[in-house]
């Protein structure tokens, strides 16, 4: 009975006593899971519990939700966030498609060109292609008179500023579902008589659906939850995204914000499970057998998509050149004559060259703390004898920002840290916050590049380096830190890159003294100073091309270096 | 019957001299029981090898002894020190995989000096010294990704041997090489393990290889060792059907047993040096004879074991000829038998042709219940 009762309260009777750098990393591990706990499941538990609060604090259960339900502006701004990402999606996913189809499947020599250009959206902030649009077809733009009686602000402008800001993401996701093709089945389609159009239906299309649906939901929240858009050329047309933003920005209603915000999380959370879901069932498109598929020659299909994609670029380049253009010029359209006036950011409100430092400096710091503690966190639960508890508690807490709108985290994290009687209070206002938030904003892609990336190596290799007897540190250093280096510096740029052009998850967290350039381009254009707003975003795709540029000149480097032993 | 040339491990009876122990090792994943009770010891400077078909445990074994899995009950003893619970780094032990794991942006020098914590210099003596001692003298500044497959597998055991540990674990080492350079390198393993006489465990699902390589085989079978002995004790005196089968050819025949004690074959009387198992009762058993082990004779002489047949086929086997065989008496009966050219029944082996076969009574051995 004794021995039986021992058993039954200790299950695993025989636990493996750790070395002392193995409980180094247990205690590091913990560390990390409670780091996760205090800024991602705080912050998003404190929205639930805002929800369900007065403005005084007192609980009111649905009070917030039904009240809101019952007012007609927020029914309409519901309806509208709906409609224009809707609209939304039936321009990108069809362009976006012809796109990638051009990249993966024709020969046309322009592919890396077109690539290139089709992914710059990614490097400026969503408010750029809004500019873009009031300097084309504002009050005072030059194509004004192509619109007719219908003004660019409102759904149309909307629409098309998130066609530009949503197409990379689409792309990139359609490119890799129709980059993997099986040889064989297009074989097998041709021997059986099918035509061309038939085999792009029966073949390509049902083949590409995870990609199209996907990129669908991806597009769908992107615009859901966008605000930098509509607040520049929305006019009249109020969405959820903007209404969340005055509630709690304009109103200090933080009870409303926080409903709002619950909204918002709602397709995010449905694309997420619905995307967890399909991978489930949809099994690996290449299997080891497969034969990688080769385009063949075919003028009408080369020239046709030629003329399609040179449209999209063009388009593209108008919405990120235009702003630029105007930012060197003195008064756009009627003096266009040379000048960097706009660049004195100190004659206008919004923050100034302090803004643009500090967007460097949280990129940087974004980039450096996040590619670590992204990497190690990896690292320490895939690779090292972590206990079952945090490994677990980390595994599913780094997929939830995926499922976060970053106005929603932001929203989070103001609720949480805003509160005096949190113990973190102090970091209100600061930096750290801003990078904090960044950070765990854009936690589950940077994750999922370096852990795809660690299983990719052979977990033997650390079973060995224990058995030799050295620390894991020594293991991971000098060997699996070597390997990864291609997959973070993927990280590097993206978090860099990210952390420059958001605005949705800093926008509650900033203070005078940490302005950041996209909030200050925000505010530039709310107070009417639009050209020095242009210079501003051209100052930031400028950092992002640069960082770019520097961190793929760095991989060249490194590359050619390993070559000796990455080859062969 | 020969006594057993060898004393099987377990009857050494000097727990002392034993290596390493293992007692009551259990292992579950889920509902599946991946280790059932394995006892076994190990004498220093044996080669040991755990043979058994894929999903036995034997590799969940090795992983235990390893550190790198957690047995749900049992002990491990090594040199009468419980290692049960160390870590791997406590276990002093050596280990490669199948996949090697060698570390890819390491040079060879880097890969075996890996766990070296000597001085640069000796660090460099000891690499030369492995590199001479695997047969690849002078590649230290080589990269993993430019040796063979073979070499890379000399390099991953110059790494495991480069401390001294007092046991080396190899896990399937040679099942990734191609058949020649496998059996090159089984031969130069077997020599380097004999001259640096390290205890050696070696998982494998290839029984030729553990019965030329091995001092002692454990045949696995469900998480449970099946039968432990030297390898010609395995394939002449397998303990079960399971490893009767699963190592090497056989012939399975159906003997009754009558109430005389008499053995049976086509209703043939045979002989045999070993009897049913006391107790049995009599009924129906099964005769077991490797195909080497039939005699093909090339004149009739009556002789206890000798049968008439009917010669059905000749496979060419290169060396050997392998005939199929059809029992006059009972012609659904079919033994195989392989002959080399120069056995005297050689010239006798033409299909239609009927000769007669002895079946040596001291290669028989005889187990309960029908033909499966």
């Amino acid at each position: 009975m004794m021995a039986w009762a021992w058993q039954r309260f200790h299950p695993v009777g025989l636990n493996i006593r750790r070395s002392a750098d193995e409980q180094l990393a247990v205690a590091l591990v913990w560390l990390l899971a409670a780091l996760l706990l205090v800024f991602l499941a705080w912050p998003l538990a404190s929205i639930l519990i805002k929800a369900v609060e007065a403005r005084d604090g007192s609980f009111v259960g649905l009070d917030n939700l039904l009240a809101l339900l019952t007012e007609p502006r927020l029914l309409e701004a519901s309806w509208n966030s709906i409609r224009l990402a809707l609209m939304t999606l039936a321009l990108v996913l069809p362009m976006a498609l012809a796109f990638a189809f051009a990249l993966t499947r024709s020969r046309l020599w322009e592919r890396p060109v077109f690539r290139l250009i089709a992914l710059a959206p990614l490097l400026a902030p969503s408010l750029m292609p809004a500019i873009s649009l009031v300097y084309l077809f504002g009050n005072q733009g030059v194509l004004k008179d192509w619109l007719g009686d219908s003004s660019i602000y409102g759904p149309l402008g909307i629409v098309l500023g998130e066609v530009f800001y949503t197409f990379p993401h689409a792309l990139l996701i359609l490119a890799t579902a129709l980059s993997v093709a099986d040889a064989r089945l297009y074989e097998a389609a041709e021997v059986l008589g099918a035509s061309k159009l038939r085999r792009f239906m029966t073949v390509t299309l049902p083949n590409a659906r995870y990609g199209l649906l996907s990129a669908g939901m991806v597009v769908f929240t992107l615009v859901v939850t966008d605000f930098g858009v509509p607040k520049v050329i929305g006019g009249q047309t109020n969405v959820l995204a903007l209404e969340a933003y005055k509630q709690v920005i304009g109103q200090q209603n933080f009870g409303k914000g926080a409903v709002i915000g619950l909204l918002l999380l709602l397709p995010a959370v449905l694309s997420f499970s619905v995307e967890r879901w399909l991978a489930r069932s949809h099994g690996a498109a290449m299997s080891g057998r497969s034969v990688s598929y080769q385009p063949g020659r075919n003028h009408v299909r080369d020239v046709l998509l030629g003329v399609c994609c040179s449209g999209i670029c063009l388009f593209l380049l108008a919405m990120l050149g235009v702003a630029i253009a105007a930012a060197f010029m003195k008064l756009w359209p009627y003096d266009l004559s040379f000048t960097l006036d706009h660049f004195d950011f100190d004659q206008v409100d919004g923050g100034g060259w302090l803004a643009f430092y500090n967007s460097l400096k949280l990129a940087a710091l974004t980039t450096l703390v996040g590619t670590a503690v992204v990497f190690f966190t990896a690292y320490l639960i895939s690779k090292t004898p972590a206990p079952r508890l945090p490994a677990n508690l980390i595994r599913s807490l780094v997929l939830l920002p995926m499922a976060v709108p970053g106005l929603v985290l932001g929203l989070g994290y103001i609720f949480c840290f805003n509160d005096p009687a949190h113990p973190l209070h102090g970091l209100y206002g600061s930096m750290t916050i801003l990078v904090a938030a960044t950070v765990a904003h854009f936690y589950t892609t940077a994750h999922l590049t370096v852990a795809t990336s660690l299983r990719q190596i052979d977990a033997e290799i650390e079973a060995v380096a224990r058995s030799l007897r050295r620390p894991w540190w020594t293991a991971c250093l000098r060997v699996t830190l070597p390997i990864s280096l291609p997959a973070l510096l993927d990280v590097a740029r993206y978090l860099f890159v990210s952390s420059m052009t958001t605005v949705s998850c800093v926008i509650f967290l900033y203070t005078p003294d940490t302005v950041l350039a996209s909030v200050a381009v925000l505010n530039m254009d709310d107070a009417g100073d639009t050209a020095p707003a242009a210079a501003m975003a051209s100052l930031i795709v400028a950092s992002s091309l640069l960082a770019t540029l520097l961190i793929n000149l760095l991989g060249w480097w490194l590359n050619r270096h390993a070559q000796a032993w990455r080859t062969a | 019957m020969k006594r057993q040339e060898f004393p099987t491990p377990a009857e050494q009876g000097h727990p002392s001299a034993d290596c390493l122990r293992f007692t009551g090792i259990h292992k579950r994943f889920g509902s599946f029981k991946a280790l059932d009770g394995i006892d076994l010891s190990i004498r220093k400077g044996e080669f040991l090898c755990l043979l058994g078909p894929s999903g036995c445990g034997k590799t969940t074994l090795l992983r235990i002894l390893a550190g790198l899995e957690t047995q749900d009950a049992g002990s491990l003893h090594m040199a009468g020190r419980d290692i049960s619970r160390l870590p791997p780094a406590a276990r002093d032990y050596g280990i490669v995989f199948q996949s090697y794991a060698l570390f890819p942006n390491l040079t060879v020098a880097g890969n075996i000096a890996y766990g070296l914590r000597t001085s640069r210099q000796a660090q460099s003596r000891r690499v030369a010294e492995l590199l001479d001692l695997v047969g690849l003298p002078g590649s230290e500044s080589r990269f993993p990704s430019q040796l063979s497959g073979g070499q890379q597998q000399r390099v991953a055991l110059a790494r495991a041997l480069a401390t001294s540990p007092s046991l080396l674990l190899l896990d399937e080492p040679l099942s990734a090489l191609d058949a020649q350079v496998r059996e090159h390198l089984r031969a130069e393993l077997r020599l380097l393990q004999q001259k640096l006489g390290v205890t050696t465990i070696m998982v494998t699902h290839d029984q030729e290889e553990a019965l030329a390589l091995a001092d002692t085989i454990a045949v696995m079978r469900h998480g449970r060792i099946e039968q432990v002995g030297s390898p010609e004790q395995i394939y002449r005196q397998p303990a079960n059907r399971f490893v009767a089968e699963f190592v090497g050819h056989a012939n399975w025949l159906p003997v009754h047993c009558d109430d005389m004690g008499t053995l049976r074959l086509a209703g043939v009387p045979l002989a045999s040096s070993l009897a049913l198992p006391t107790g049995m009762a009599p009924a129906e058993a099964t005769l077991f004879c490797r195909p080497e082990d039939v005699r093909v004779e090339p004149h009739w002489q009556p002789a206890t074991n000798t049968l008439m047949a009917v010669v059905e086929r000749v496979d060419f086997l290169g060396g050997l000829r392998r005939a199929s065989l059809s029992l006059c008496a009972a012609r659904e009966i079919v033994l195989v038998a392989d002959v080399s050219p120069n056995d005297a029944g050689f010239s006798a082996l033409v299909p239609g042709q009927r000769v007669p076969v002895t079946l040596p009574a001291d290669r028989l051995r005889l187990f309960q219940g029908p033909v499966l």
